[in-house]
């Protein structure tokens, strides 16, 4: 069963000059006084393409934030964990709501079960800097949310091998040497 | 990392909302009352400390190809070389070892779900260990930036 595709973007067309502007501006938007005329000549369209482009891909929220993304654990946000739970399709929803309302939660999502191994399907996750705060914030979120009922394991994470941006770009080929 | 409060003020004023406008770094610096100058030198600082990853986009999942977080069970003694060869793959973005038995997720991303498929049977053939694929099906909250 394929994803079922994200509601934010529905009935918003994306053309080849979006992908192609997005896959311009991955690694981040050049640190210089007109960065978009930089882009503009990477993704072969003018400024003024690439600033239309990008308020449009905003406003239809397939761009969610434009701003500056941070290394979180650069700024001592090493205690993230990720917490998930197998709550019946019925009331994820519910529950849902009841967890994000939390202001400390960064991300919260339902998946795709893989039972047996895997037979969960709602996910959040929160960043702290003190590993206890964080297991008091669970607790508050599962308290809250009625959450004590449902299978559940907390995963911290403990290091971090690679984060950067999305790609949108087509990869590069991989040598034959390192297949 | 200790920020400077001008420091601060950048990095939670403008994780969202980036000015569309020729000069954004000029609209931002009038925000902050400093100058364009100091505005890019002090991005560039965050960047040079590790803290600032990109000033970019964070695009909503599953708008554009395909991605999934997939989940890996390696063994210890495994996990650097497993993970090293999962990072080498340009689709992946986001790598982590977590306390678990699931002990190595990552995010990968691609142009279609056919290039999907084929990153996963590529990582799992070089890395002779089988992927667990959760793809997205609702988002109920994403990162939006957080409060320093």
């Amino acid at each position: 069963m394929r994803a079922r595709r994200d509601s934010g973007f529905r009935g918003t067309e994306c053309d080849q000059r979006d992908v192609a502007l997005l896959a311009a501006i991955e690694d981040g938007l050049p640190l210089c006084a007109r960065p978009f005329a930089q882009i503009g000549e990477a993704a072969r369209m003018d400024e003024g393409e690439v600033l239309a482009r990008l308020r449009r891909m905003c406003a239809a929220r397939v761009i969610r934030r434009l701003g500056l993304v941070l290394q979180h654990r650069a700024l001592g946000y090493r205690a993230n964990a990720m917490v998930v739970w197998d709550v019946p399709d019925a009331d994820i929803d519910d529950v849902a709501q009841k967890i994000v309302a939390h202001d400390f939660v960064t991300l919260c999502y339902c998946r795709e079960r893989r039972a047996p191994d895997w037979p969960y399907n709602l996910y959040c996750m929160i960043h702290g800097r003190e590993r206890r705060l964080v297991e008091c914030q669970i607790a508050a979120v599962k308290r809250a949310a009625g959450l004590d009922q449902y299978p559940s394991r907390t995963l911290f994470s403990s290091r971090r091998f690679k984060q950067r941006g999305a790609r949108f770009s087509a990869p590069a080929p991989i040598p034959m040497a390192a297949r | 990392m200790d920020l400077t409060t001008l420091e601060k003020d950048l990095v939670n004023g403008w994780q969202k909302g980036f000015p569309l406008v020729a000069r954004p770094y000029a609209r931002i610096a009038d925000a902050l009352g400093i100058s364009e100058e100091r505005v890019l030198e002090i991005l560039a600082g965050l960047e040079a400390r590790g803290i600032l990853s990109r000033v970019g986009a964070i695009v909503a999942p599953n708008t554009l190809g395909a991605s999934s977080l997939v989940a890996m069970r390696v063994a210890r003694d495994q996990l650097d070389e497993v993970a090293a060869i999962v990072s080498s793959e340009p689709g992946v973005n986001h790598n982590y070892e977590r306390e678990d038995n699931f002990n190595l997720w990552f995010v990968v991303t691609a142009p279609d779900a056919d290039g999907l498929d084929a990153t996963l049977a590529r990582i799992e053939a070089r890395t002779g260990h089988a992927t667990l694929r959760l793809p997205l099906q609702k988002a109920y909250h994403i990162d939006l930036g957080f409060a320093l």
